[in-house]
């Protein structure tokens, strides 16, 4: 290709590099252990490296753009470009990606097992993930999409012994998946309604119309999905059964942006049409309302980061769904902010874990000396979170504050409100984290002290002894990330140059950002002084809170809702399952019969009938004719089944002299030969069956039957005539016999067709017969087994319960 | 149901016979009336009387491989003789035609469509001594000494 952007070929080597380096420490890197992680880490560190020294360029305003074709019959193409916000993106994901490796190295236990495979995947969803965050095509970006899905599945999966962590990881599966699926149906109706499915070739001429808004609704819920909105939340706690530094990556701060950043890509385009707006601001104020709410009743440490990530993602989501320049400015800027404090409140909460043992709060409380470091990173992070001046969190609060308080778009009053509600939560919430994972001599007392908490979870009894401090080694991820927090929230010009860039990538309205501490007394800067004064009303009022919350029935529980889903889920396919498979023989045969007759009869009806043929060609077909006919009638009144099978065999054997009368010897031999071998066949069948047909069919049943074989009698006899008379183009078989031996080589027709024209047929045809062949070996070795198995199984009966059957 | 000697004695005879008939079919098949398909069930239909004569164990000891690698080898080598014109630049299942002179037979016409219709009768046959394999018994009374079967041991 030769006028390829640098910058893309690298970008596709990346991407190769990750995935085999992935592939192999996934195959072979078991003797690796923990180890895994530090050759893991080298991908991302690449990429970092990479993205920095092309950050130049892209920050001017240079969009390197490509594709490969991939299969170009169906106008597909591995497209790529490198945009601002998608330098940002991948920035986060691999800067993240270098400091979790590093941080799992002392996280596990070195003899833990499993390990190399952990690295591996992730190493595989990290190039699924900035395959997403640079695809410059929906169809790529739908690919990305979904492996970052089955990764994730991998990986909350990952303690594959732990039932629990199967459940979530299948439950964080079906969620995704069930999103992507509308998504897909999304995209192709967006693609097929614009022509392209290219991103900048959408934003450059955003197609209308009602499909199109069907579409972004699709596409949403993809995005809903993803990105734990209300009401698909409930996936992202569950996920949390993962190890942290997974929790940390994939579940604060990348995959779960994806969703995000599809619709912060969109919204710029489309927010205008349909229901854009509305749904999405509804869906993400409702999410950062109730997952803030949420994250007030929780006592794990990891579990409240789950709900306040919940209710961070409904922020950005109203901050990118809006569609409005200022808006989008600050969701880039929360993005970062959030990216930073998050993944470092996830590390620190690790960190405790590890030492600690817990993550309760109720029993945390009391370290040893040396734990200055974490305690720092976490207020840090924390306080950035909540908003606290001084720190990057603050800005980007404001600056989001200040995108809904002035302007003219519609309902800005609610949305505003809204986010100065869920941002008092979120003071909230972080209080109660801070405060339960470190105030100071508490060991073992219960800072909620409501109602819900004594009922919902039994406090052991012993409060832990003083929890040994961390290496320092072991916390310098998190204390990087806090660095860069504590940085761009005292000067925060530092981050205008990249934020202004992602902002203007994604809308070209936006111009000239420009990040300050100091916007002088406004709105925003009141509404953040009442943020403060409400969020620590409601810490200090903490067990007022909590009793007040579980006086208040929940309302919606995601959790709940999944699972009566998954039941009706199942119940619907059970009974589905159950009237379509009956398991009667008559009923399968009627039905494929019926429909034989119906759907092709129907048409056969309006055709004109042709004049009949000659009825014979000579004294043979009476015979043959003959033959058929006597066996036939003769297989449906025998009594016996082997009966049965040989006048079935008489019919083969007429239809093989037909053949040879007509001058077909190849199917002649054919149809013999398969009629002797399904004589044989049938033996071996029928001998499990009793000798005699048992029929207990009733009047109305025979009469039923006796139609249903007319009418497939008459159907086919006129489907052949009418086949045979309404002919009108040359038959194709005149070409292939003169072809044959020409291009063929071979004089015998059939045969040739069978091996080279229709060849691919054949090949199918074999493999079916292959499938076929194992599906029946299979069927029949499952049926015998079945009684030896009961035996050999019923020493492993726990002792007491009383065998089935027996009694 | 009792082993008989006369059926043993005519199978056997047969058997060969019914094998090389499969193989000409199979080989004549380009020009002559036969092919792949015809000619595995041929052969398959002369191992199918082995099992009327001796059971399960009968059609175990004449074909040595297990029904499966006789299948998979079928399939695998009707594929790869699709595949391999790739390599070479040519289309999908575009069969190579050439003549081979063999000192003795003189000149014979080769086409690689033969390898393909190896790859189906290998198929048929794997498929027919599945079936047996599947459904079929052993004997369950051996009435002939001279034949040792597993219940003897």
């Amino acid at each position: 290709m030769p006028n390829t952007p640098a910058e893309v070929v690298q970008l596709i080597a990346l991407l190769i590099v990750h995935i085999v380096l992935g592939l192999v420490l996934l195959g072979g890197g078991r003797a690796l252990g923990r180890r895994s992680f530090l050759v893991a880490a080298t991908a991302p560190l690449l990429a970092v490296i990479w993205a920095i020294s092309n950050s130049a360029g892209v920050l001017d305003g240079s969009v390197p753009t490509d594709r490969v074709n991939w299969i170009p019959e169906l106008g597909l193409s591995l497209g790529f470009r490198l945009d601002g916000f998608s330098l940002l993106m991948v920035l986060l994901v691999s800067g993240i990606g270098v400091l979790v490796n590093l941080y799992s190295l002392r996280y596990f236990s070195a003899g833990r097992p499993g390990l190399h495979r952990l690295a591996g995947l992730l190493l595989v969803f990290s190039a699924a993930m900035l395959g997403v965050v640079t695809a410059a095509n929906l169809l790529v970006l739908f690919v990305a999409w979904e492996v970052t899905s089955i990764t994730s599945y991998l990986l909350i999966g990952w303690d594959d012994a732990d039932p629990k962590a199967r459940a979530s990881a299948l439950q964080a599966l079906l969620t995704t998946g069930a999103g992507g699926l509308a998504m897909l149906g999304g995209f192709v109706l967006l693609g097929q309604s614009a022509g392209t499915f290219d991103i900048a070739a959408l934003a450059a001429k955003p197609p209308t119309g009602t499909a199109v808004e069907v579409a972004l609704v699709l596409v949403l819920l993809g995005a809903f999905t993803k990105s734990a909105q209300f009401p698909f939340s409930a996936w992202l706690p569950g996920a949390m059964v993962a190890p942290t530094p997974i929790s940390a990556f994939l579940h604060s701060a990348t995959m779960v942006k994806a969703g995000v950043y599809l619709v912060a890509r969109m919204a710029p385009i489309f927010a205008e049409q349909g229901i854009w707006r509305p749904l999405v601001l509804t869906v993400g104020l409702v999410t950062m309302l109730t997952g803030g709410y949420r994250a007030l009743r929780e006592f794990d440490l990891k579990s409240i980061l789950a709900f306040g990530t919940v209710s961070q993602l409904g922020f950005l989501m109203t901050l990118f769904g809006a569609g409005i320049p200022e808006a989008t400015t600050a969701g880039v800027t929360v993005l970062l902010a959030h990216a930073l404090f998050k993944a470092a409140l996830f590390l620190v909460v690790g960190v405790i874990d590890h030492q600690a043992h817990t993550r309760d709060i109720r029993l945390l409380g009391n370290y040893g000396p040396g734990w200055t470091g974490p305690k720092l990173i976490a207020i840090v992070s924390g306080a950035s979170m909540a908003g606290v001046p001084l720190l990057f969190g603050f800005v980007a609060k404001e600056s989001a504050y200040d995108a809904f308080a002035n302007g003219d778009l519609a309902g800005r009053q609610i949305v505003l409100a809204g986010l100065v509600v869920g941002s008092m939560l979120t003071f909230a919430y972080t209080a109660r984290l801070l405060l339960g994972a470190f105030r100071p001599g508490r060991p073992g007392r219960d800072v909620s002290s409501g109602l819900d908490a004594a009922a919902a979870s039994p406090i052991p009894a012993s409060p832990i002894p003083a929890v040994a401090a961390p290496s320092p080694w072991f916390w310098l991820p998190a204390a990087l990330l806090a660095t860069f927090t504590v940085v761009l929230g005292v000067v925060p010009g530092l981050a205008s140059g990249l934020v202004g860039a992602a902002s203007e990538s994604l809308d070209r309205r936006i111009e000239h950002v420009h990040l300050a501490l100091w916007h002088g007394v406004s709105l925003p800067l009141v509404l953040s002084g009442l943020t403060l004064a409400v969020g620590i009303a409601l810490s200090v009022a903490g067990p007022m809170v909590a009793a007040v919350q579980s006086r208040i029935p929940r309302l919606a529980d995601g959790q709940a809702n999944y699972l009566a889903t998954m039941k009706t889920l199942n119940r619907t396919a059970d009974r589905v399952t159950g009237f379509v498979q009956p398991g009667s023989l008559p009923i399968y045969t009627g039905v494929i019969l019926l429909t034989a007759v119906v759907v092709p009869g129907f048409m056969l009806i309006r055709t004109p009938m042709p004049d009949l043929p000659a009825w014979s060609t000579g004294p043979g077909d009476w015979a043959a004719a003959g033959l058929i006919i006597a066996g036939g009638i003769a297989a449906t009144v025998v009594r016996e089944r082997i009966a049965a099978v040989l006048c079935l065999g008489a019919v083969g054997y007429g239809m093989a002299l037909i053949f040879m009368l007509q001058g077909a010897p190849d199917l002649a031999l054919t149809q013999v030969c398969i009629d002797t071998l399904g004589a044989v066949v049938f033996v071996l069948v029928l001998r499990r069956l009793p000798n005699r047909f048992e029929d207990r069919a009733t009047r109305i049943g025979r009469n039923v039957r006796l139609v249903v074989s007319g009418l497939v009698g008459i159907f086919v006899f006129v489907f052949i005539l009418v086949a045979v008379g309404v002919r009108t183009e040359t038959p194709v078989s005149e070409e292939f016999v003169a072809r044959s031996l020409e291009e063929g080589g071979g004089r015998n027709v059939v045969n040739v067709v069978i091996v080279d024209i229709r060849g691919f047929d054949t090949m199918g045809e074999i493999t079916v017969l292959a499938v076929a062949a194992m599906g029946v070996y299979g069927l029949a070795r499952l049926t015998r087994r079945e009684g030896r198995e009961l035996k050999s199984f019923a020493p492993l009966r726990r002792p007491g319960t009383r065998e089935e059957g027996e009694s | 149901m009792r082993r008989s000697l006369i059926l043993d004695v005519v199978v056997r005879v047969v058997f060969h016979s019914s094998l090389m008939l499969g193989l000409f079919l199979l080989f004549t098949g380009h020009n002559r009336p036969g092919g792949g398909f015809v000619g595995g069930l041929v052969a398959g239909a002369g191992i199918s009387l082995r099992y009327v004569s001796g059971g399960i164990d009968e059609v175990r000891s004449t074909v040595p491989l297990r029904p499966w690698t006789i299948l998979g080898t079928g399939l695998m080598v009707s594929s790869l003789t699709t595949l391999t014109p790739l390599f070479f630049g040519r289309q999908l299942m575009e069969h190579a035609k050439f003549d081979l002179h063999l000192w003795f037979f003189g000149a014979v016409h080769v086409n690689t469509a033969l390898l393909f219709d190896v790859g189906v009768s290998l198929v048929v046959i794997g498929t027919i001594v599945m079936l047996l394999v599947a459904f079929g018994e052993r004997m369950p009374t051996v009435s002939n000494p001279f034949i040792r079967s597993n219940e003897d041991r």
